[in-house]
C-alpha cells in the first residue's frame, strides 16, 4: 500500500531535523490561519496561483527563491560550524550521514532552487517588458513551468521530514549514487525533484527563446534589444541545449536504480566516467545560464546609473554569444584528474581559458561605461562594483584551475569551493540582488529602502571575503572539500574565520529581509508614480509602475538601443504617457491546469521515491488527463475592452498630474 | 631567469599570506610538486597583470566619475576603436601565453608520464576501498592499509584503482592526484626528494567514511625502506583474492594501519578484473560463479577516452 514508506521513515531521533519540522509546521499553520482570517484564499487563487501574468510568475519565482535561500543558507551555517569544531579527532555535532546530506542539499538547493528561480524570475519580470510584449509566447506553459519547479521545491523539502536526502554531493556522481552504494531514498528524492523541476526549466527555455525571437515590438531589431534581453536569450539557448542532457543522464541513472540496468554501475559494463562526462556536459553550460543574465543586469544598471550609453554594445553582445558557444566545449575541465591523456586535457584547458577573453572584454566595457559618466552610488551600483572586483578575482582562480598541471593539485580541494563561490556569490548573487533592487519598483510600484540595501551589500561583500579567502589558503595545505572532520588542528583557525564570514553574510541576508519589511512599511513615501524612478533607458520604464497587467496600452515603437532615453531627451518627461484612442487588448486567461499539474507532480514524485506504484500510476494518469483537458480547451483568451484600458491609463495620468502639481 | 625571479616574488608574497607556514603546495617535497608550484605562481602572476589594473580602474573610475565630482561627462560616447582594440588585445595576449604554457605543462606534468631519473622506478598499487587505502607491493609481495612507504629519490609508479566507488589518490606534498575507479587501471608517477612523512588522502568524496580515508606516505632512506618491508613481513596476516580481500573490502571508518606479510602479486589485476566479468566487486558469492568470464586485459582510463 505504501511501498517502502513506513513510520520509521520519519527521523524522530534527529533533534535538529525535528525542531525544523516544528518551526515549519507552526509557520505553515500561521500562514494558513492568516489567509483564512483575512479571507485571502480566493485572492491568492485567482490573482497568483492560476495567473499566467509573467510579472506575477516572476515575483513568485523570486519569493520561493528567497525562502529557499534561507533554507540553503542554514545548511551553509551548519557546515561552517561543523568544520569550525570538528578538528583533531573531534567529531563535531553532525555525524557523516547528516553532514553529507547537508552539503548535498546545500548545493542542490542553492543552484536549482535559489539561483535558477532568481534568474528565471527576473527574466519573467523583465524580458516581456523590455521587448515591448504583452506576455510571453506560451503563457500557460509559463505557469506550468513555475508549478513544476515548485513541485521540485516541495519534494526537496519533504525529504527533510520523510526519509532522507541524497548523501552523494550535489551532482550525485555514479557509482556512489547507484543502488549498491546508496540504497536509501535520498538519491531518489534528488532524481525526481530535479527531473520534475528540470522539465519546468526546459519549458521556460523554449518559452523565452520563442518570446524573444517572435514577440519583439515594432522596430526592435536583434541589435536594438536591451542587453539583459540578449543575455537572457543566450541563457535560454543554453537551457534548451543542455537541460535535455541532464534529463537523459538522470533518466539513465533512474533506469539503473529502478530497473537494475547498468549504465553507470561498476560492473556489467557500466561506465561511471560516462556519467561524469554527461553530467558536466550539462553542468558547465548551467553555470553560464546563471551568470549571463547577471551580466545583463550589471549592463543595465551601470548604464542607467552612469547616465550614459553602454560602452561597446555590439562587443558585449558578441562576447555573450562567444561565451554561449564556448561553454559547450569546456566540460572536461571538471575532471582533468580522471586521467585523460595530455592532449585531451590541454585542449579543454585552453578552451576554458578562451572564455576569459570575452569575459575580460565585458568587464572593460562596464568600466568604460562608467568612464566620463555621472555615476550615482545607489545600492545596485554598489552590487555592480562589488561584482567587478570579486568576479575578476574569481575569474583568475578559475583560469588557474583550468591549467591541467595546476589543477592536479588544486582539484577536489577547498580551492574549488572558494573559486565557485567567488564567481557565484560575486556574480550571480550580487547580480540578482542588483536586479531585484533595480526592477523592484516595476513589479510593486515603490522602490526598496536604500539604507538597508547598502548595509546588505557591505555585509555580503566583507562576509564573502572572510568566508572564502580562508578556503583558498586551506587548499594550499591540501584540505579536501566535503570533509566532515579532519585531523589537522592547525587548520582550525582558518575554518573558524570562515565560519565567522558566514555569520557576516547571515547579517547581510537579515538586512535584505529588513529592507523588504521597511520598504513595505514606507511604500507611500517610496512610491514610484512616474514608472521611471531611475531615469532609465529601456522600454520597460516607459509604462507605469507597477506595470498594468497588459504591460503597455500601446506597444512601444523602438528606433535605437536606448530608445526610451532618446525619447525622453526629445519629448521630455511625458514621453512615456499613452494617448487615446485605445484599442481592445487580447490577453490570455488564467489557468487551473498549471497548479493542478504541479500538485499531481508532487504526488507522482513522492510515489516514485517510495515505490508506491498505484499512486504513481494514478498521478501519471491524472497528469495526462489534466493536460489533455487543457489542450482541448479553447476558452483560453479574452479581450480587455478599450474602455477599461482608458480607465486604467487615465487613473495613472491623474496620479502623475497630482505628483507634478 | 626573469620568469624565475618573478615567480619567486609572487611566491614570496603568497608565502607571507600563508603566514610563512609549511603549506604542502607551497613547500613541495618532490619534483612534480615543485613544477606545479612554479606553474601556479606563474599563472597567478601573469593574470595579476590584468587583474590589478581592473581593480584599480574600477575604484578609480567609480570615484572620479561619481555624480558629485562634476567631471567630464559624455553621455552619448559609447564606442572607441582604440579602446576596443586594446581590451581585446591584452586579454588575448595573456591567454595566448597561458595557452602555450598549458600545452607545455599538460604534457610535462602528465600524471601518466614516467619521471626522468637515473634511478629505476618502483611500482606500488593503490586500491581505494570503503573507506581506506590498500597498497600492494607486487615486487615485495606485501600489502598494507593506510600506510605507504618508498625510498626517497626513487620515482614511484602508483597504479591506482578502486574496489568500490570513485576516489582520488592524493599526497599534497608530492603533487598530482589521480582518480581511483573500479575496473580502471589509472596511474600517477611521483617522487619524494627527502625522507619524511607526508599526509595523503582521498580527496574525492566517496561516502560516510570519506573524512577518515587518510594515510601516511613515508619517504625513507634505502635501508629504512628495507627495514619497513621487513616490519611488514613480520605481520601474521596475509591478503589473497577473493576471501581475505572481500573481508578487508567491507566498509569500515577510520581504519587503522594494517600490514600483510603476504599478498599475491596478481591481487591488483584480480581486483580490476572482478569488475570486468560481469559480477559486482562487492558481491563475493556471485564471483565464484562468473569468475571465469574475464574480458582480458584491464581497461585503462586513457584508452577509454
Amino acid at each position: 500500500m505504501f511501498g517502502k514508506l513506513s513510520l520509521e521513515s520519519i527521523p524522530y531521533h534527529e533533534p535538529i531535523i525535528m525542531s525544523v519540522v516544528v518551526v515549519i509546521a507552526l509557520g505553515g499553520i500561521l500562514l494558513f490561519g492568516l489567509l483564512t482570517y483575512y479571507k485571502k484564499w480566493m485572492y491568492l487563487w485567482s490573482e497568483w496561483i492560476t495567473s499566467v501574468d509573467h510579472k506575477k510568475l516572476g515575483i513568485m519565482y523570486f519569493v520561493v527563491a528567497l525562502v529557499m535561500l534561507i533554507r540553503g543558507f542554514s545548511d551553509a551555517i551548519m557546515m561552517r560550524t561543523q568544520q569550525a569544531i570538528a578538528a583533531g579527532g573531534a567529531e563535531g555535532y553532525l555525524p557523516p550521514h547528516h553532514y553529507d546530506q547537508i552539503f548535498t542539499a546545500h548545493g542542490v538547493i542553492m543552484i536549482f532552487f535559489v539561483a535558477m528561480p532568481m534568474v528565471i524570475g527576473l527574466m519573467n519580470l523583465v524580458v516581456p517588458l523590455q521587448i515591448g510584449a504583452r506576455d510571453v509566447a506560451f503563457p500557460f506553459l509559463n505557469n506550468l513551468s513555475f508549478w513544476l519547479f515548485a513541485a521540485g521545491v516541495v519534494l526537496v523539502n519533504v525529504s527533510l521530514f520523510v526519509g532522507e536526502f541524497a548523501k552523494t554531493g550535489w551532482l550525485s556522481y555514479a557509482p556512489l549514487s547507484e543502488l549498491e552504494y546508496s540504497p536509501g531514498v535520498g538519491v531518489d528524492y534528488w532524481i525526481w525533484a530535479l527531473q520534475i523541476s528540470g522539465i519546468g526549466t526546459t519549458l521556460t527555455g523554449i518559452n523565452f527563446f520563442v518570446t524573444i525571437l517572435k514577440m519583439r515590438t515594432k522596430g526592435m531589431t536583434m541589435f536594438r534589444m536591451p542587453i539583459f534581453t540578449w543575455t537572457s536569450l543566450c541563457a535560454n539557448v543554453l537551457i534548451i541545449a543542455s537541460f535535455p542532457i541532464l534529463t537523459a543522464t538522470i533518466a539513465m541513472l533512474t533506469l539503473d536504480r529502478y530497473l537494475g540496468m547498468h549504465f553507470f554501475t561498476n560492473d556489467f559494463g557500466g561506465n561511471m566516467m560516462m556519467y561524469v562526462n554527461l553530467i558536466w556536459a550539462w553542468g558547465h553550460p548551467e553555470v553560464y545560464i546563471l551568470i549571463l543574465p547577471a551580466f545583463g543586469v550589471f549592463s543595465e544598471v551601470i548604464a542607467t546609473f552612469s547616465r550614459k550609453r553602454l560602452f561597446g554594445y555590439a562587443t558585449l553582445v558578441w562576447a555573450t554569444v562567444a561565451i554561449t558557444v564556448l561553454s559547450f566545449v569546456v566540460w572536461l575541465h571538471h575532471f582533468f584528474t580522471m586521467g585523460s591523456g595530455a592532449n585531451v586535457n590541454a585542449f579543454f584547458g585552453i578552451m576554458t581559458m578562451l572564455i576569459a577573453i570575452p569575459t575580460g572584454v565585458k568587464i572593460f566595457n562596464w568600466l568604460f561605461t562608467m568612464f566620463r559618466g555621472r555615476l550615482q552610488f545607489t545600492s545596485p551600483v554598489l552590487w555592480t562594483l562589488g561584482f567587478i572586483i570579486t568576479f575578476t578575482l574569481g575569474g583568475m582562480t578559475g583560469v588557474m584551475l583550468a591549467v591541467p598541471g595546476a589543477n592536479f593539485v588544486l582539484h577536489n580541494s577547498l580551492f574549488v569551493i572558494a573559486h565557485f563561490h567567488n564567481v557565484i556569490i560575486g556574480g550571480v548573487v550580487f547580480g540578482m540582488m542588483a536586479g531585484m533592487t533595480y526592477w523592484f519598483p516595476k513589479a510593486f510600484g515603490f522602490t526598496l529602502d536604500e539604507k538597508w540595501g547598502k548595509r546588505s551589500f557591505w555585509c555580503w561583500f566583507t562576509g564573502f571575503y572572510l568566508a572564502f579567502m580562508p578556503l583558498y589558503v586551506l587548499s594550499f595545505f591540501g584540505a579536501a572539500r566535503r570533509m566532515q572532520s579532519y585531523a589537522q588542528t592547525e587548520w582550525q583557525p582558518w575554518f573558524i574565520l570562515a565560519a565567522f564570514g558566514a555569520l557576516v553574510i547571515l547579517v547581510g541576508i537579515a538586512c535584505t529581509i529588513i529592507q523588504i519589511v521597511v520598504s513595505i512599511r514606507d511604500r507611500e513615501k517610496n512610491a514610484d508614480i512616474t514608472g521611471d524612478p531611475w531615469d532609465a533607458r529601456t522600454p520597460e520604464w516607459s509604462t507605469s509602475s507597477p506595470a498594468p497587467f497588459y504591460n503597455f496600452a500601446h506597444l512601444p515603437a523602438v528606433n535605437g538601443i536606448d530608445s526610451f532615453w532618446d525619447d525622453k531627451q526629445k519629448n521630455g518627461p511625458n514621453a512615456q504617457l499613452s494617448e487615446p484612442p485605445y484599442e481592445d487588448i487580447h490577453m490570455p486567461k488564467n489557468t487551473v491546469a498549471g497548479p493542478v499539474m504541479g500538485v499531481i507532480s508532487i504526488a507522482l514524485g513522492f510515489a516514485l521515491v517510495w515505490h508506491i506504484w498505484w499512486l504513481a500510476g494514478l498521478s501519471a494518469l491524472g497528469l495526462f488527463v489534466t493536460f489533455m483537458l487543457r489542450v482541448f480547451n479553447d476558452d483560453i483568451d479574452y479581450y480587455v475592452p478599450a474602455k477599461e484600458v482608458e480607465r486604467i491609463e487615465n487613473a495613472h495620468k491623474q496620479e502623475l498630474k497630482e505628483l507634478r502639481a | 631567469m626573469k620568469r624565475k625571479h618573478f615567480s619567486f616574488f609572487v611566491g614570496l608574497s603568497l608565502l607571507l599570506l600563508l603566514g610563512g607556514c609549511d603549506a604542502a603546495l607551497i613547500d613541495p617535497q618532490g619534483q612534480v610538486g615543485e613544477q606545479q608550484r612554479t606553474l601556479i605562481f606563474t599563472a597567478f602572476g601573469l593574470m595579476l597583470i590584468v587583474v590589478i589594473p581592473v581593480i584599480v580602474m574600477t575604484i578609480l573610475f567609480a570615484w572620479r566619475y561619481r555624480e558629485k565630482a562634476e567631471a567630464t561627462y559624455t553621455p552619448d560616447w559609447a564606442h572607441s576603436n582604440a579602446i576596443e582594440t586594446v581590451v581585446w588585445f591584452i586579454p588575448f595576449v595573456i591567454i595566448a601565453f597561458l595557452a602555450w604554457l598549458t600545452w607545455q605543462t599538460s604534457h610535462s606534468l602528465d600524471p601518466h608520464k614516467p619521471l626522468e631519473s637515473d634511478v629505476e622506478s618502483m611500482e606500488i598499487q593503490a586500491v581505494s576501498l570503503d573507506w581506506k587505502w590498500l597498497f600492494i607491493y607486487p615486487e615485495q609481495g606485501i600489502a598494507t592499509v593506510n600506510e605507504v612507504a618508498f625510498p626517497a629519490g626513487v620515482p614511484v609508479h602508483f597504479r591506482v584503482s578502486s574496489g568500490s566507488v570513485m576516489n582520488s589518490f592524493f599526497i599534497p606534498a608530492l603533487g598530482s592526484q589521480i582518480y581511483a575507479m573500479a575496473g580502471m587501471d589509472n596511474n600517477v608517477h611521483l617522487v619524494a626528494d627527502n625522507p619524511g612523512t607526508y599526509f595523503g588522502r582521498s580527496v574525492h568524496y566517496s561516502g560516510a567514511g570519506f573524512s577518515g580515508m587518510t594515510f601516511d606516505a613515508i619517504s625513507t632512506t634505502e635501508e629504512g625502506f628495507d627495514d619497513w618491508v621487513n616490519k611488514v613481513r613480520e605481520s601474521s596476516k596475509s591478503l589473497n583474492f577473493p576471501e581475505e580481500y572481500y573481508v578487508l573490502a567491507e566498509p569500515t571508518r577510520n581504519h587503522p594501519v594494517e600490514y600483510f606479510s603476504e599478498a599475491s602479486p596478481e591481487l591488483y589485476t584480480q581486483i580490476l578484473e572482478s569488475f570486468h566479468g560481469g559480477s559486482g566487486g562487492a558481491q563475493q558469492e556471485k564471483h565464484g560463479e562468473q569468475g571465469g568470464d574475464h574480458q582480458g586485459a584491464p581497461m585503462s582510463a586513457e584508452a577509454v577516452e
